[in-house]
């Protein structure tokens, strides 16, 4: 298969959901079941791909596979140049992976006003935003890709999504749009002053030569701010209860499982390997907004009454983990990044599907509303029970393999990073520590509070329907998979750790 | 002496010319019911008119004529299509409009044709006498154009702003011209330039008011901040396929005998233009943002956007003269721009035209809903506005791009700072496009009937041109980059 491995492949699995999208538009508005079933298809055959890809690709060589380099804007030098490695192959999985089960989900869970058509056109444009970004090699190519998700989750949250969602949609889109302007004359002055490349690799091999350190410290501030708008790091991160409170689950769902990665990732992949010694300034400064946003969204947490607030907040506590490990700019640091944001994907990812069936199910979220779910729907409770026990970070499931090593990892950071290092990133790790025991004091509490108990009077008379069949498909694979990489994280850090060492090792 | 005279060089000018004859004998001849032909021959004038541009660009050749003060070279061929297809689309917008209200149909593309002519020629003119004929010739028809619906008065305020702002600007810009002529002894733009970089003392001091009064002149004609006033009111006003007109292709123009004007004849005195187009670009994209932030009528939004897309445009020219680099990237950017700009923007008025014939009206809340009546037209408005907004894939994003990596190639501390400007500019600009699609799709229908809207095929085609370059040049911009790059003026 000469023509998959030689670039044809991963185009494939970045704009087949572009095929699918067409199709469903064209579908007849009446047809709902086709118009599923294209989606089905479409977003199936894009994992397949990326499966593909996956088996086709060396786990031992280093550098990028499977890619291509071809022309795209000549006058300015910008290349259609895509490509995969140990960084981007996880995520690329992740999302193809999640983007089928949120189709699964959908089924029959379209939210009002309906219309599954145009829902299920722009989850399938959003996934080749998502899968374009982790495959990009270009930073013009990198830009476009990340901007492509801004539209079709701006009218997902607007259309579907829940009573405030048209603050929430256009603030999203503000945000974001704020922070990649910048990045975006973060990348022309990377352009103009360093090399005149927009290569990705390229530019990652002459670590910044060439730009004076002050000028790296200025362009790294631009990068910083499209990033860490996106993660969202603290104190940036104000779009981000808003955004997933009100949008439909399946939108809360892409949200916090792919699109905040884009942001980490971003980091991983262009900010910190273009302008290490940029990336050695800020590193403290990044450490230290990442352990904010630790205390801070656990806190978040404690005062929240809607169940998908809490989740949202407890996404910024998570990133904040994720945030950490990048900062101390090692190896380990960064492999422990990357499994964080996968398992983050899969675990808040899971924790929004349950609160999104919660909610179809009693119509509120509200915390001091629900109550006794394990005896009305004890499957449902039990998986929620799952969810926060991976999410609070419990060995043996994934969410552990994200945050301990990233917590470790603050012991001992990069050398050459600016100031009494040392001193800095530990007390960032003993503040990171003292969040994960608020972590499980929150979703103890939130379990204990939907979950156990006896069941509220509004709701001892009405019907609770236990875990459905789409629901059962969407979930089990994610719940294998949560455990999976809990017990044997190699999984991923076989993959991760040659593109990590050969990025940021020495 | 005879004037030497390049007929295939002139060609393009030579059959508008011959077409707006005929169009108005055709209209004094035609039948009353057979009138609408004349929009036929207007087509396919403007049309025929584009094959001696296609053939001329085949050829590549420079040809200069009279002295130097009508050149045609790719430059002036790319804006001569530029102008054509935009007056194409145009035509296209305004058939039915035209022909269902109660109005002279002849004249009407007389007038329109008479415009383009003097845009085409704008494209060529090197010389200051040749650019401000052009200017008027574009300017005079459009003013009578802006009144065209002469039984409401808020036409008659639009033209009659139009116009005394119009004469005001003219006769500002003609000052500033005489006294360029006094220093330099020639309206040649070449001249002008060899002697522009040598000037000193209060000879310099005399350019630099010439040439202040001269840009003030053009500042009028483009809409920029603070000679924008009469834009929004003659937008308002006048009948809106002539708005898209008048905010596309008369705007272009504008924009065309600024590049040319500055490029070829001021450039050497960099700091009697730079700084006055640094503050016009400035203050064009923060007013003109801020403002349309508060509009509720979607063509005065649309008037106040394109006063800001105006100051984006403005931008290059603000960092145009710190580099030989610059310059080159500058131009480029303005080139782009405006070729994108031309697409986005009158594909939006064209929904807008089009929902306005069942709405009656141009409120933004009227469109509250058009998701769920009509969601073609929402989706390719959406689709528009967007792309006004910068957003990839939709072109609107390269033709922000290209701005930024002049402003980025200039590598001085001005540059940086517009920059940012920009930046922020670009993300309060997304607020009111956002708005109108927050209308279309998150709310309920505001009108009763609801039935699909049937767009005639006229305005299909005119909607279906700039969709098309909207995606295609959003995805693959290389083309326009290309042109981009080819219309470039010789010494850069």
């Amino acid at each position: 298969m000469n023509w998959f491995d030689s670039g044809w492949g991963l185009t494939m699995a970045v704009f087949l959901p572009g095929v699918g999208m067409l199709a469903v538009l064209a579908a007849p508005k009446a047809d709902e079941t086709l118009q599923k079933a294209i989606a089905l298809v479409t977003t199936l055959a894009t994992f397949g791909v990326t499966i593909a890809l996956a088996a086709t690709f060396n786990y031992d060589k280093k550098g990028l596979q499977l890619g291509t380099d071809k022309a795209w804007i000549d006058v300015i030098n910008s290349r259609y140049h895509i490509g995969l490695d140990g960084i981007s192959l996880p995520l690329l999985l992740l999302s193809a992976f999640i983007t089928v089960l949120c189709v699964i989900y959908s089924w029959d869970h379209f939210p009002e006003p309906h219309n599954p058509k145009a829902f299920l056109a722009l989850i399938l444009l959003l996934e080749i935003g998502m899968n374009g970004t982790f495959v990009a090699q270009d930073l013009i190519l990198f830009f476009v890709f990340f901007e492509i998700v801004l539209l079709p989750m701006f009218f997902m949250i607007g259309v579907w999504g829940g009573p405030n969602r048209e603050y929430a949609s256009i603030k999203f889109f503000l945000f974001t749009l704020f922070g990649s302007a910048l990045m975006l004359l973060s990348f022309l002055a990377l352009y103009f002053i360093g090399p005149n490349t927009f290569d990705i690799p390229k530019l990652a091999a002459l670590h910044g030569a060439g730009i004076v350190h002050s000028t790296q410290n200025l362009i790294f501030a631009g990068m910083f701010l499209g990033f860490a708008i996106k993660v969202p790091m603290f104190p940036f991160h104000t779009w981000l209860p808003d955004a997933h409170t009100e949008a439909p689950t399946v939108g809360s769902v892409l949200l916090a499982a792919i699109l905040l990665k884009l942001g980490t990732y971003g980091f991983i992949r262009i900010a910190l390997p273009i302008l290490p010694e940029a990336a050695r300034d800020w590193a403290p400064w990044i450490g230290l907004l990442a352990v904010i946003g630790i205390i801070y969204g656990a806190l978040g947490c404690l005062a929240q009454r809607d169940m998908k607030r809490l989740i949202a907040f407890s996404s910024v506590a998570h990133m904040g983990f994720v945030m950490l490990g990048i900062a101390t700019l090692t190896t380990f640091g960064i492999n422990a990044a990357i499994f964080g944001m996968v398992a983050h994907g899969l675990i808040t990812g899971m924790l929004f599907f349950v609160a999104g069936s919660v909610q179809e199910r009693f119509e509120t979220r509200q915390l001091d509303r629900l109550g006794g779910l394990l005896t009305q729907a004890p499957k449902l409770g039990w998986i929620l029970g799952f969810c926060a026990m991976a999410s609070l970070g419990l060995p043996g499931l994934a969410g552990f393999w994200g945050e301990f090593p990233a917590i470790l990892s603050a012991y001992n950071p990069a050398s050459g990073i600016a100031g009494s290092e040392f001193v800095v990133f530990r007390t960032y790790m003993v503040i990171a520590a003292v969040g994960t025991v608020l972590a499980a004091g929150y979703l103890l509490w939130m379990l204990q509070r939907v979950a156990f108990g006896t069941v509220k009077p509004e709701w001892e008379h009405v019907h609770i329907h236990d875990v459905h069949v789409p629901e059962w498909i969407a979930w089990t694979p994610m719940l294998l998979l949560i455990v999976a990489l809990g017990v044997y994280p190699n999984i991923i850090f076989r993959v991760t750790d040659g593109t990590v060492t050969r990025l940021f090792g020495g | 002496m005879n004037p030497h005279i390049d007929y295939h060089a002139l060609a393009p000018e030579i059959v508008l010319s011959a077409t707006i004859v005929v169009v108005l004998v055709a209209d004094l001849l035609f039948p009353d019911r057979d009138r609408w032909q004349t929009s036929r021959i207007a087509t396919i004038g403007v049309l025929g008119a584009l094959i001696p541009v296609l053939t001329l660009a085949a050829d590549g050749t420079d040809r200069s004529m009279f002295g130097g003060a009508y050149v045609v070279d790719n430059y002036a061929l790319v804006f001569k299509g530029l102008f054509l297809v935009a007056t194409y689309v145009t035509i296209l917008l305004s058939s039915d409009y035209i022909a269902e209200g109660d109005y002279y149909q002849g004249e009407f593309w007389f007038l329109l044709l008479t415009s383009v002519l003097g845009m085409v020629a704008m494209a060529s003119a090197r010389d200051l006498i040749s650019i401000f004929v052009a200017l008027e010739t574009i300017s005079v028809p459009t003013f009578v154009l802006a009144g065209w619906r002469k039984h409401d008065t808020r036409s008659n305020e639009a033209s009659i702003k139009y116009y005394l702002i119009g004469v005001l600007s003219s006769a500002v810009m003609l000052y500033g011209m005489s006294l360029i002529y006094g220093v330099t002894n020639s309206t040649l733009l070449t001249d002008i330039s060899s002697k522009a970089g040598n000037l000193t003392g209060s000879m310099d001091n005399l350019f630099i008011v010439a040439v202040f009064l001269t840009l003030a002149g053009f500042a009028f004609k483009v809409s920029a901040v603070p000679f924008h006033f009469w834009a929004p009111d003659t937008y308002e006003g006048a009948p809106t396929p002539v708005t898209a007109f008048l905010s596309v292709a008369s705007k272009a123009g504008g924009f065309v005998a600024l590049l040319t004007i500055v490029y070829v004849g001021f450039y050497p005195s960099g700091h009697s233009w730079q700084p006055v187009l640094w503050g016009l670009a400035a203050a064009s994209m923060t007013i003109g943002n801020l403002t349309a932030l508060r509009q509720t009528n979607i063509i005065r939004m649309l008037a106040y956007s394109s006063i800001a897309q105006g100051g984006f445009i403005l931008v290059p020219f603000a960092v145009a003269g710190d580099s030989g680099p610059a310059a080159k990237s500058a131009l480029e950017a303005v080139v782009i721009y405006l070729l994108i700009y031309a697409a986005m923007n009158l594909g939006a008025f064209a929904v807008v035209i089009a929902v306005a014939r069942r709405t009656r009206s141009a409120e933004i809340r009227t469109f509250a809903g058009l998701g769920q009546w009509s969601p073609a037209l929402a989706v390719l408005l959406s689709f528009f506005l967007f792309s006004l907004a910068g957003i990839p894939p939709l072109a609107g994003w390269f033709a922000k791009f290209v701005m930024f990596r002049a402003v980025l190639d200039a590598h001085t501390s001005a540059a940086a700072v517009i920059g940012v400007i920009a930046a922020v500019n670009s993300v309060i600009a997304l607020f009111y496009y956002a708005g109108v699609a927050r209308q279309m799709w998150f709310r309920e229908p505001a009108i009763e009937d609801r039935r699909p809207l049937r767009v005639p095929p006229a305005l299909n085609a005119a909607i279906a041109v700039c969709a098309a370059t909207v995606l295609v040049i959003g995805v693959y911009p290389q083309p326009f980059a290309k042109l981009g790059e080819l219309a470039r003026i010789a010494r850069f």
